[in-house]
């Protein structure tokens, strides 16, 4: 296959993945906002959700304070935050126009369906759209698409650079959302186990779409250790780091099998792997949630960087 | 007369290219008035791919270089017998037709002060005189002066300045040759010495004139001769670009610095 | 004013037979049912993605091109009759190619003035002195005809460069045979869909002599913003092979390899979609993104086939144009099958004269235009339009031909208001290898507008399936 086109198959899962990320962080942004002590703390909120997704920067430039209103606009529609939903479907639909022939035909309907309808929703008037919606609607496109490449797609190698788009966005996505609801809302160690750290702790999960499936895998108090061990160390967990690292390595592998020929991107993901199965949710705590997420974050980059070199570059010999 | 080239052309970059490709057509020509004893050409480091000689009768080599590299040298190198037939290109085989020739390019198009030069020059049915006439004139008007003018000024501008290089006289008498409906072409290659016997850059470059009867027909406007035993040619083309010796490209954002160093010598006999 | 124009469905009255049971299933068809078949044509198309841009407009980037559901049909006598045309015209072509990179024997024949050769803008130096593989230059020649009566077909033009629209050639067919199954169980059609697998085989016949075993052959697109992108795709979908960009590609030792992510392979046919310039920067314009540095050494010293091959252009120019005919006398020692339109260059004195008084009844076209721009059609401008194209002609006489304006013939068309008569052109696809090969069929353009003799899609024309009918 050609370089350019694994790299076109590999950022449309990436965009497709993204465009979801950002629409749940909208949905519990959104939830938030029903809460009665919409204040302070709802503004904090609002900040956390659009450094989770790496827009605030953006974000401060173009409208300054957080209201409501304008970061539904920011994050779904705003063609200027490459990380808005409609700007990740239009991307991930470009790069399928691309790669036309290497998907298949319900793939790309499922794709261009959702260009098309959210062109549509572009032209809706605002007020006749309800934020849930919208959000409900991203989730079920990007569900769709899942669905239509699981159902459909021959398990060939553009099938594992569709996998390795997902699953590393993925990774990344979870630890950053993790880490920006530690570092933003636990400042202090003091704050920990509180009434406000357990509320937070419920937005995180909720923002993983994983609230309910927690309560089912551990019943009981939500624990800061309970959730660390739910995201990052349970395989149960669609979105854990666990299951997204052990995701890309098996696509890693499967291309290695596939092309005969070992790439220092499956080592990687495989120690990756490896180190997280033998860590403890007290060794996580013993080294600070912080620095194992930002280094967990790094590790992500540091592969993404290898697959780019062993496959996507096409400067490999 | 037998001459010695040491030619090495060397591209330094600021940053790490991703890789190099050059298309070379740095060979001495096949005629009557060329003889090579002893030709190399290398790319330091680099890959020589096809080879074949094009309808100009110019031999082509293409040459790559991987990547990351910060530097690309081109040696030449060999030992070249010349002759003086008073510029006349005897025995070159071609695939091209004159009339090839006689399309315009941008440093060479026709503005009206090289139409006005063209035409000031008295109409002859002579053909090779009128050649002759219009080196002369192109000479006249040009003055050779290194440093005025660049790679890409047209003939126009420096027809209008008065001052110029070889390849400034090439272009002119190109385009003037043109203007009065004959092929005209450029031709790099080799200088030995100036008639003066004084030493002086020796990648050279000058024009060809096709002579209905005659053939072609080299005219050094710069010099105000015609080559002979002195020069050696290497390429031709439509006008300097074309007839490159060397043409290359470096894939990076790296900006390029070229270092030049020709040595052409006669050989003690 | 139709009754001017050939129809060919109807003729005094009667129904031509290649049209007999249409005009049953047309009778038999409600507007409402028609209707509903429209739109399920349509968003067939949109769903597979054929769009097309239209150069310098802006609006909608995914346009679709009109489809036509009523099909033009041809008999086997008169597609055969076409065939041996097309056939001998693509042969010619060839001939003409391969002699004037090479000794020009046409030309000091004097059958053709060596100045429109050789002074040509197409004219390639690059490519002087260069027997391509099999001695084929234009590997697809594209044929665009009209025809005026019954036996009556006019070449408008040729195209050997890289002639396109044969996606929807493919497209239509497939479209109506499943919208309209019964149709092509009453009528027998003969198949088109063997074209991408000719188009492979025909690639592969030139693969380069140093290529062992299998060739592998690629497309080269300019890239996703092309107009033709969808075509490009779906063709090398179809011939399954890849799709590539110049950046995909890089010469080295000889050879054009494809970066992959299992590391270089080597390419050693390149079918490519883009212009002769934009193919080498080191070779044609420097500034050039779209091609491969270094791919014309390559290909000159023998390790890659382009197809068509550089230069190719110089055939399809509109002032060549009119010397189709002597070429085939002088290198087939036949007569044309297929007429050319008469023809009056604009760079010649007596023709130009005449050109100018009779501006208001001619067809003037630019030498290299393209996509029915930069045309004049005289009896349907304005006197404004008429006096405005003058002056560009007599500023630049020697870049205009003029032609008469044909009486193209007209083919039933669903409009608004039913069925009304359309004017149509064909251009039929020949590929050229190691055999001369023609799938029977074409894309057939129509002027959707009522009267309109235009029928570029970026002029309101819309497309149609072609027919053939078996014996």
């Amino acid at each position: 296959m050609l370089s350019r086109t694994a790299d076109n198959l590999y950022w449309i899962a990436r965009y497709m993945e993204r465009a979801e990320t950002t629409a749940r962080l909208l949905e519990v942004g959104a939830r938030i906002a029903l809460m009665p002590s919409a204040g302070h703390g709802y503004r904090n909120e609002w900040d956390s959700l659009l450094r989770a997704s790496g827009t605030a920067a953006g974000f401060a430039q173009k409208y300054g304070d957080p209201v409501q209103r304008n970061i539904e606009s920011y994050l779904f529609f705003d063609r200027d935050n490459p990380s808005s939903v409609a700007s990740c479907i239009e991307r991930a639909r470009e790069n399928a126009r691309i790669v036309r022939t290497a998907l298949t035909t319900q793939v790309w309907d499922a794709l261009n369906t959702a260009y098309q309808e959210m062109r549509q929703l572009e032209r809706t008037a605002r007020s006749e759209l309800e934020l849930t919606q919208i959000t409900e609607w991203t989730m079920r496109q990007a569900a769709m698409m899942r669905g239509a490449i699981d159902a459909t797609m021959l398990r060939n190698d553009g099938y594992d650079f569709l996998g390795l788009g997902y699953a590393l966005e993925r990774a990344d996505s979870t630890a950053r959302l993790m880490d920006v609801k530690y570092y933003v809302l636990l400042p202090r160690v003091d704050f920990v186990g509180s009434g406000l750290d357990n509320y937070q702790w419920q937005t995180l999960l909720r923002a993983m779409s994983a609230h309910r499936a927690f309560h089912w895998a551990y019943g009981g108090d939500i624990t800061a250790g309970k959730i660390a061990h739910f995201l990052i160390l349970n395989p149960q967990c669609p979105r854990s780091l666990v299951t997204a690292t052990s995701a890309a390595m098996g696509h890693l592998d499967r291309l290695a099998r596939g092309y005969g020929h070992h790439t220092s991107a499956q080592q990687r993901s495989h120690a990756m792997l490896a180190a997280l199965m033998e860590t403890t949710v007290e060794d996580i705590f013993d080294e600070g949630l912080h620095d194992f997420l930002s280094r967990f974050v790094r590790e992500v980059g540091e592969l993404t960087v290898l697959v780019h070199d062993a496959y996507l570059s096409g400067e490999a010999r | 007369m037998i001459l010695n080239v040491s030619h090495t052309t060397t591209y330094n970059y600021d940053a790490p290219m991703r890789g190099a490709v050059q298309s070379l057509r740095l060979f001495p020509s096949r005629f009557d008035g060329q003889k090579v004893l002893d030709w190399r050409v290398e790319v330091e480091g680099g890959l020589c791919g096809g080879s074949f000689r094009d309808g100009a009768g110019d031999r082509v080599e293409g040459w790559s270089v991987r990547g990351p590299l910060t530097q690309v040298v081109v040696r030449v190198a060999g030992q070249v017998e010349t002759a003086d037939l008073a510029g006349l290109l005897r025995g070159h085989r071609e695939q091209v037709p004159p009339m090839a020739y006689l399309c315009e390019t941008l440093p060479t198009r026709a503005e009206p002060v090289l139409v006005d030069l063209a035409r000031s020059v008295p109409v002859s049915a002579d053909l090779l005189d009128l050649a002759h006439r219009l080196a002369d004139a192109v000479g006249a008007a040009i003055v050779y002066r290194p440093g005025v003018t660049h790679a890409h000024t047209t003939a126009a501008e420096a027809l209008t300045l008065g001052e110029g290089v070889c390849q400034d006289h090439a272009h002119a008498l190109i385009a003037c040759a043109r203007v009065l409906d004959l092929p005209a072409r450029y031709v790099s290659g080799y200088l030995s010495a100036t008639s003066d016997g004084i030493a002086h850059e020796a990648a050279h470059a000058w024009a060809e004139i096709h002579v209905a009867g005659l053939g072609w027909v080299g005219f050094d406007a710069a010099n105000g001769c015609c080559p002979d035993d002195r020069y050696i040619r290497l390429a031709s083309g439509q006008d300097a670009r074309e007839a490159a010796p060397i043409r290359g490209i470096a894939q990076g954002i790296g900006v390029e610095r070229l270092d030049v160093a020709v040595a052409v010598d006669a050989a003690q006999q | 004013m139709a009754t001017e124009y050939f129809n060919e469905m109807y003729e005094a009255g009667a129904v031509r037979a290649p049209y007999a049971r249409l005009e049953d299933w047309t009778r038999a068809m409600p507007a409402e049912f028609r209707q509903m078949k429209q739109a399920e044509a349509e968003a067939l198309f949109r769903r597979i993605g054929i769009t097309f841009a239209v150069y310098g407009e802006g609006g909608d980037p995914d346009r679709l091109i009109p489809f036509d559901m009523f099909p033009r049909v041809f008999t086997q006598s008169e597609w055969r009759r076409l065939e041996r045309g097309v056939k001998q015209r693509a042969r010619a072509l060839n001939a003409f190619l391969l002699d004037v990179y090479g000794r020009g024997e046409i030309i000091r024949a004097g059958r053709i003035p060596a100045r429109l050769v050789y002074q040509n803008e197409a004219y390639e130096r690059a490519a002087a002195g260069f027997i391509p593989p099999r001695g084929v230059y234009s590997h697809i020649v594209g044929v665009d005809l009209v025809r005026t009566g019954p036996d009556d077909f006019f070449v408008l033009e040729d195209n050997c460069r890289t002639p396109s629209g044969v996606s929807y050639m493919l497209e239509n067919r497939e479209i109506m045979m499943r919208m309209f199954p019964a149709l092509f169980r009453e009528n027998r059609i003969e198949p088109v869909d063997g074209y991408p697998d000719l188009l492979r085989r025909t690639l592969a016949s030139v693969a380069p002599a140093k290529c062992g075993g299998e060739p592998t052959v690629v497309i080269l697109t300019p890239g996703h913003f092309n107009s033709a992108y969808y075509e490009h795709s779906f063709l090398a979908d179809l011939m399954g092979v890849e799709l590539v960009e110049g950046a995909d590609l890089f010469v080295e030792g000889g050879f054009v390899w494809m970066r992959t992510t299992e590391g270089p392979k080597r390419v050693d046919v390149i079918y490519r979609r883009i212009d002769d310039a934009f193919l080498d920067p080191l070779c044609f314009r420097p500034e050039s993104m779209l091609g491969v540095p270094g791919l014309m050494d390559v290909y000159r010293s023998g390790g890659v086939t382009i197809c068509s091959a550089p230069g190719s252009g110089v055939a399809d120019d509109k002032a060549i144009y009119t010397y189709v005919p002597e070429m085939i006398r002088f290198y087939l020692g036949e007569e044309p099958v297929l007429q050319n339109v008469p023809t009056w260059q604009c760079g010649r004195t007596d023709d130009l004269k005449y050109v100018v008084e009779n501006l208001c009844d001619l067809v003037v076209k630019e030498v290299h235009g393209s996509g029915g721009y930069g045309m004049l059609v005289g009896p349907r401008s304005t006197s404004e339009q008429i006096e405005g194209f003058r002056a560009r002609l007599l500023a630049d006489p020697g870049n205009y031909i003029a032609q008469p304006t044909l009486a193209l013939s007209t083919t039933p068309t669903f409009v608004n208001e039913g069925i009304a008569p359309r004017h149509v052109d064909l251009r039929p696809y020949c590929l050229v290898g190691e055999r001369v090969e023609l799938v029977p069929g074409g894309l057939t353009r129509v002027a959707l507008t009522e009267g309109s003799l235009v029928v570029n899609s970026s002029q309101g024309g819309g497309v149609k399936d072609t027919w053939v009918l078996a014996e």
